[in-house]
């Protein structure tokens, strides 16, 4: 049974392959489809005359790079955040004793599955009073917020992996508890504070309803917001080639990271997920 | 000597509150709090607060249009939502999606772990590819279901046996909501899949081999041994899931603005407060948003008795 | 170098659980100490105290001069090997060494210096960069006592070092520890459950149940002279037999015949109805493979159930029968050592040479002078001579012991309430 693969299995390899790579290369070949094509209507898959048209149209949009900009200024400054506060949290809880453990992961649990609009219109209300409305910071603080539950899942999982003995042995060895911190945990943690960072940093990127209702101008409009409300001239034939563009450009950081580090995903995603 | 020895124990008990405050102890009690305080502050500033805020809004008349209008007007926002058909209408679209999408993505999401669980070769290939849909933007996704199905430009209709070339999907409510489905379910199955694959991997290879000497047919092992073996990991994923699924947004947005009764409840209350700037009822939706989302995690946990901590390795 | 002096240590955990209750241990300096016993018997936590890894709920922890418990762990100057080794994952075997003198601060020449030194003395040269995943049990467990060594620690103290060793390994790391301690000469304090490690490597051995000190003696005191059933079922392998005895005269009745004693042992036992009887299998022996029949000590007929032939020697067990005020007294002595509920049987050790097999009615012999007599109700072995074993709490100060074993129940209470 094992080592021989069945033919039902090749089969759900195949099947497995079209599902996830088929929308990726329709709107890749959907971004090489001139603007004639699209207008006059091409049912095709495939382009009937590729063109790299909507590339430069696109890269020269200034909204489209600015929310680009904004897409990974954002994203990169609340994973930092994040991570750094999660770091910090997630040893508390899996290491120490303290009052309010309970209170602290059950916050963090009903953040986990807060449906965010519920705080649109509240966060809308404080951001215009506190001036952050349609700034970075206005989406970085949330967006770290919301992270925080996950990257303190992930990171305690971490935690408790690595042997309590190693830090003892180091406390034997003459090392203060932040010294035992410092040089142990840290370096052994360093994994998973790296796939703590890479979920938090697809959470950010992906996020699309504080970004389309704390922003009001392409100073701090992140690029889903961008692309929802990038529809042309005619409304009911919105510029499917561009967005196509758009939608490629956008995907490929996912992509690369996709590609160099999903042993790491996959470990984060499923860590703790399942008993023992 | 038991006379001596009897009043012993009480003293002794009493003793036991003081050696658990050693000054070890009360360290360690300073030093977690300490490092949990920006995080818990920041959950409060973002989460807690505002939903405060969001509970004494609902009880205004509040047009941020006109702010100078504002009037307390006690729970009548709430009856307002709660006796409205939209707010009905758009719960029942809600719940479906959540219901169907979680359903199609569970037996989608086992059959690729089962596949990946068994295949020997390829297993980074298998793996990036399955973590594209996973990584990919909502909003893409939306646009690259939105354009397969389009009449003029999707290859769907040309590609499907038995459609109209001229079918509209965005033109009734059922094709509509079907469409929003495929993309919700293409976009999260991966995780779905992902979550049970952990779990399957856990079900250990002698205990099927086991099952087979004692005569369990392939049927009989999925049913007996690999399902009730990996329970924790199918309620870790479905209660995940169906949480997100509820609170589904960006796909509506993208593929029909809540055209053709697709809206949700999540793009009602963002339409109330960022579109029609009502404050006061947009926040009473807020409130009962959360709270209808409380009640099903709630009771999913209930219903299938799923211990979170425990299953979180939380213990 | 220090002599580390446990007076009256008691640990009481938050629920109430009493894991060492008042132990008291005077470890001379540059002696190598064994603390044993059956697991939850508060060995490990006694080290841990003593380390600086738990509180001390009360009593006084002495390290030479200085009272220690309040002192950090880095404050005490020790070394520990903990039982997995907690090796640096990131770190090279070479910076795993040099950790505690990095952290001193120490200048690169003598770390260097220091740790190729003790890479020399513990054989690691060649591995010293390369990560401790890619090297052997053995040799990880080498790196430990290599961090441990660097330093000018006033004591070594191991965790159950060995036990995730193969039988073999533990063998050959067995004999590099007593040579390392020897050579080095440093106090030394070694954590385990298993009799052997306990029997070869210490000067001393502190005997522990339920987290009272049964004895604490030389390994040779403790085999022959336990003070009580624990420790003499603890000590030896195979295990003493027990049986049901009752005196008379000179005379002891066993269950498979009736053996002469000496005069001073009788005298001892005199007038006190059923003992329980303890005898080493070593004590016995094909009285047919027997040069010439012994003056003292006497023969048995007895039925041979199962016989196990290792070569040099064979073990042969005939079942008996004992009443029941016994059978309760040795239940209760298995489960405190841990073990399944035992069947009354006898194990006797024969010479390699000898023919019986089973099923056999053999004729064996009994070194009656090495019987020793326990009475059933308290355990305490009658026949014990006190100037050859060492301290026994339990008749140097029959109270203190009471009191401590009365602790221990409180805390069994307190488990079997947490557990309903």
């Amino acid at each position: 049974m094992k080592g021989k693969t069945g033919i039902g299995t090749w089969i759900g390899f195949v099947l497995i392959m079209i599902w996830c790579l088929l929308p990726v290369a329709w709107i890749l070949s959907l971004s090489f489809k001139s603007l004639d094509e699209t207008t006059a209507g091409s049912a095709q898959f495939l382009p009937k005359d590729p063109t790299l048209e909507n590339y430069s149209a696109i890269l020269e949009n200034g909204d489209f790079t600015r929310a680009l900009i904004n897409s990974f200024g954002i994203a990169i400054i609340a994973t930092v955040l994040s991570v750094i506060f999660a770091t910090l949290a997630a040893y508390a809880i899996a290491r120490l004793e303290f009052k309010g453990k309970r209170l602290v992961l059950s916050m963090a649990l009903a953040i986990a599955m807060f449906p965010v609009v519920s705080l649109v219109g509240p966060l809308f209300d404080m951001w215009r009073t506190f001036h952050l409305f349609n700034t970075w910071p206005g989406l970085i603080i949330p967006y770290m917020t919301f992270t925080l539950p996950l990257a303190i899942w992930t990171l305690s999982a971490f935690f408790r992996e690595i042997p309590w003995e190693m830090e003892q042995a180091a406390q034997v060895d003459g090392a203060t508890s932040w010294q035992a911190f410092r040089k142990v945990i840290v370096p052994l943690a360093a994994p998973g504070v790296f796939t703590a960072a890479i979920l938090t940093f697809f959470f950010a990127w992906n996020e699309f309803v504080l970004a389309i209702s704390l922003t009001s101008t392409t100073a701090s409009r992140t690029v889903p917001a961008q692309m929802s409300f990038f529809v042309g001239p005619d409304p009911f034939n919105p510029p499917f080639g561009q967005l196509a563009t758009a939608s490629v450009i956008v995907t490929i950081p996912v992509i690369i990271i996709v590609l160099l580090f999903q042993r790491k995903i996959v470990s984060g995603l499923t860590s703790g997920a399942v008993k023992g | 000597m038991s006379a001596v020895t009897a009043p012993a124990p009480p003293q002794e008990s009493h003793k036991r509150p003081k050696a658990d405050l050693s000054d070890r102890a009360v360290a360690e009690n300073r030093l977690g709090q300490r490092l949990v305080a920006p995080a818990v502050f920041m959950m409060v500033l973002v989460t807690a607060w505002p939903m405060l805020q969001a509970l004494w809004l609902s009880m205004f008349k509040y047009r941020l249009t006109t702010p100078d209008d504002r009037e307390f007007v006690g729970l009548s926002n709430y009856v307002t939502v709660l006796t409205d058909s939209l707010f009905w209408r758009d719960t029942y679209n809600t719940l479906l999606i959540m219901l169907v999408t979680v359903g199609v993505e569970l037996i989608i999401g086992f059959t690729f772990a089962m596949v990946m669980h068994k295949i020997m070769i390829a297993r980074g290939l298998m793996r990036t590819s399955i973590l594209i849909p996973y990584g990919i933007i909502t909003v893409v996704s939306a646009f690259a279901w939105q354009f397969a199905f389009s009449l003029n430009n999707g290859f769907v209709n040309a590609w499907l046996p038995f459609f109209d070339e001229n079918f509209n999907w965005f033109g009734g409510h059922w094709p509509a909501m079907f469409a929003i489905m495929v993309s919700e379910i293409w976009k999260t199955t991966p995780f779905m899949a992902l979550l049970l694959l952990a779990g399957l991997s856990q079900v250990s290879e002698d205990m099927l081999e086991a099952a087979q000497v004692d005569g369990a047919t392939w049927w009989q092992r999925l049913w007996k041994v690999i399902l009730p073996n990996m329970k924790a990991a199918i309620m870790v994923a479905v209660l995940f899931r169906a949480l997100d699924a509820y609170r589904i947004f960006d796909n509506i947005f993208v593929m029909t603005r809540g055209a053709q009764n697709t809206e949700s409840i999540s793009f009602l209350t963002y339409r109330q407060v960022i579109e029609q700037m009502q404050l006061g009822m947009g926040s009473a939706l807020s409130v009962i948003l959360f709270l209808s989302v409380l009640l099903l995690a709630f009771g999913i946990v209930k219903l299938f008795r799923v211990d979170l901590a425990q299953a979180r390795g939380e213990g | 170098m220090a002599a580390i002096d446990m007076k009256n240590i008691v640990k009481k955990y938050g629920d109430g659980f009493p894991a060492v209750n008042d132990v008291s241990i005077d470890v001379q300096d540059g002696e190598f100490m064994i603390l044993v016993g059956p697991s939850g018997c508060g060995k490990s936590t006694l080290l841990r105290m003593i380390v600086g890894l738990e509180d001390i709920t009360s009593g006084d922890m002495m390290i030479g001069d200085n009272r220690v418990n309040d002192l950090a762990p880095r404050d005490r100057n020790l070394a520990m090997v903990f039982q997995n080794y907690a090796l640096y994952p990131h770190l090279t075997v070479y910076e795993n060494i040099a950790f505690p003198l990095r952290l001193a601060g120490a200048p690169d020449s003598e770390v260097d210096e220091k740790v190729r030194a003790a890479s020399k003395t513990l054989e690691l040269d060649e591995h010293l960069d390369r990560k401790p995943a890619n090297l052997s049990g053995g040799q990880r467990q080498r790196v430990a006592m290599g961090r441990a060594i660097v330093r000018d620690a006033d004591a070594f103290l191991f965790d159950e070092p060995l036990s995730n060793l193969d039988a073999k390994l533990r063998g050959q790391m067995r004999t590099e520890i007593s040579r390392l301690q020897k050579k080095l000469g440093i106090t030394t304090v070694y954590v385990t459950h298993d009799q052997t490690e306990a029997m070869t490597l210490g000067d001393r051995v502190a005997v522990l149940k339920r987290g009272v000190l049964q004895q604490l003696a030389s390994p040779r005191e403790l085999y022959e002279n336990p003070g009580n059933l624990f420790v003499a079922g603890f000590i030896g392998s195979p295990p003493m037999n027990f049986v049901p005895a009752e005196v008379d005269g000179n005379t002891v009745k066993l269950p498979f015949g009736t053996v002469q004693i000496p005069q001073e042992k009788a005298a001892k036992a005199q007038g006190k109805g059923l003992l329980i009887a303890g005898i080493r299998p070593q004590h016995f022996e094909d009285a047919s493979v027997m040069e010439t029949a012994k003056e003292e000590g006497s023969t048995f007929h007895a039925q041979v159930d199962v016989v196990e032939w290792l070569g040099n020697e064979a073990y042969a067990y005939i079942p008996f029968e004992a009443p029941p005020e016994v059978q309760e007294q040795l239940t209760q002595l298995e489960k405190d050592l841990d073990g399944e509920s035992m069947r009354t049987q006898l194990v006797v050790s024969l010479d390699g040479a000898s023919k019986i097999a089973e099923g056999d009615e053999a004729e064996i012999w009994v070194d009656a002078s090495k019987i020793h007599l326990f009475d059933p109700a308290t355990g305490e072995n009658l026949t014990v001579d006190l100037s050859h074993a060492g301290r026994i709490p339990g008749m140097d100060d029959p109270q203190a012991k009471a009191h401590a074993e009365q602790m221990a129940d409180q805390g069994e209470e307190v488990h079997s309430a947490s557990e309903a």
